[in-house]
């Protein structure tokens, strides 16, 4: 015969298996049920053990995509086949097209005109290496999108150029991303410093690359 | 010193890296057929080829050219026999033709890639060189022309 005490014992420790399993439950659907939208992210390994923080996330990415609406990204991410330019983001002068690749088309290529570097004097082409287009085949349209949508597609593996989360993570230092800040004379700067843009970008990943509602 | 290799013939200028090339080319080398006109690489008039790209010599500094293949108006042909040239002379397209070796160097690439170009693509190759004298109309008439030349040695 069982002792009172080793009754209360047993009872409590299938409480604790019962709340155990009913915590784990709860996490896992709410985690489904945020990315029902971009499947995709759940596929990727990385998101594994996340200390997740569905506010926190999102809140950061409202001020990432302060910075990724800025004509200085949105340009070169329009929602046509042509670049955008200048700080009223009007369509580019001369016609030039995305082309295949992204790099421009025949004559009109953009490191034709587009150097490594910024060419100096006011509204002069200002310059990167890798300058371009996304590719026809993953445009990656920024334009017209609303903050819900661009996080869903940024955290998108097949709407994204294929980046998983640390390739995401080291997007925001590539060079070509980085000379949005260095944007020539006669061009406004993104609304964020580059600094403050890299920790939004960082704490929206990490926290889980949530899309504000 | 840097060396550059124009037309296939290698020279070597004592001048500033950052340079712009059509400074080099015009100014230090003597040739004379690439013209300045914006400055800024918005006309067109200082298309030359860097690497078989249409590149704006205005705004290229001499040192992203050092150890690539130029080419000039002068050199698009030996005999100013490229199909472009042909049908620029049958056509005249030139009116003050100030624009004009810009204009050829441009269609040069687009033909060398779609030697079948349609008036969309010969808009989308052109329509950054400008032509204060709107000898458009020519321009595209002669591309066509060239490419019907080109396809016909392409056959023979």
């Amino acid at each position: 015969m069982n002792h009172p005490s080793e009754k209360k014992l047993h009872y409590f420790l299938h409480l604790k298996v019962i709340v155990l399993i009913a915590v784990i439950l709860t996490v896992v659907v709410l985690t489904t049920s945020a990315f029902k939208d971009s499947k995709t992210v759940m596929d990727i390994a990385v998101y594994k053990n996340a200390v997740t923080d569905s506010t926190e996330s999102a809140e950061a990415f409202l001020q990432v995509y302060k910075v990724l609406m800025s004509p200085r990204c949105m340009n070169c991410h329009p929602a046509g086949d042509e670049p955008l330019q200048g700080d009223e983001s009007k369509v580019h002068t001369m016609k030039v097209q995305r082309g295949k690749d992204g790099k421009g088309v025949y004559a009109a290529k953009c490191s034709n005109c587009h150097q490594p570097e910024n060419t100096p004097g006011l509204h002069t082409p200002p310059g990167n290496p890798k300058w371009s287009l996304p590719p026809a085949d993953m445009k990656m349209v920024f334009q017209g999108r609303t903050s819900h949508q661009l996080a869903l597609q940024i955290m998108d593996y097949n709407r994204n150029g294929h980046k998983n989360k640390k390739q995401l993570l080291a997007h925001a230092r590539d060079t070509l991303v980085k000379a949005a800040w260095n944007m020539g004379e006669g061009r406004k700067p993104p609304p964020l410093s580059y600094e403050a843009f890299l920790k939004a970008w960082d704490t929206w990943i990490q926290k889980g690359g949530y899309a504000p509602k | 010193m840097i060396t550059l290799t124009i037309n296939q013939k290698n020279y070597e200028v004592d001048v500033n890296p950052d340079m712009p090339l059509l400074w080099v080319l015009r100014d230090v080398i003597g040739l004379v057929g690439t013209k300045y006109g914006c400055g800024v690489a918005q006309c067109g008039a200082c298309v030359v080829h860097l690497n078989g790209e249409a590149v704006r010599s205005c705004v290229t500094k001499v040192k992203r050219a050092q150890g690539g293949k130029i080419t000039t108006i002068e050199g698009l042909s030996e005999k100013n026999d490229h199909p472009l040239q042909k049908a620029w002379i049958e056509l005249d397209v030139p009116q003050c033709g100030y624009c004009q070796s810009g204009q050829l160097m441009s269609a040069a690439v687009l033909l060398r890639e779609n030697p079948d170009p349609s008036d969309e693509d010969i808009d989308a190759a052109m329509a950054g060189n400008i032509c204060r004298c709107g000898t458009y109309l020519r321009i595209r008439k002669a591309i066509h022309l060239a490419a019907d030349m080109q396809r016909k040695v392409n056959r023979t």
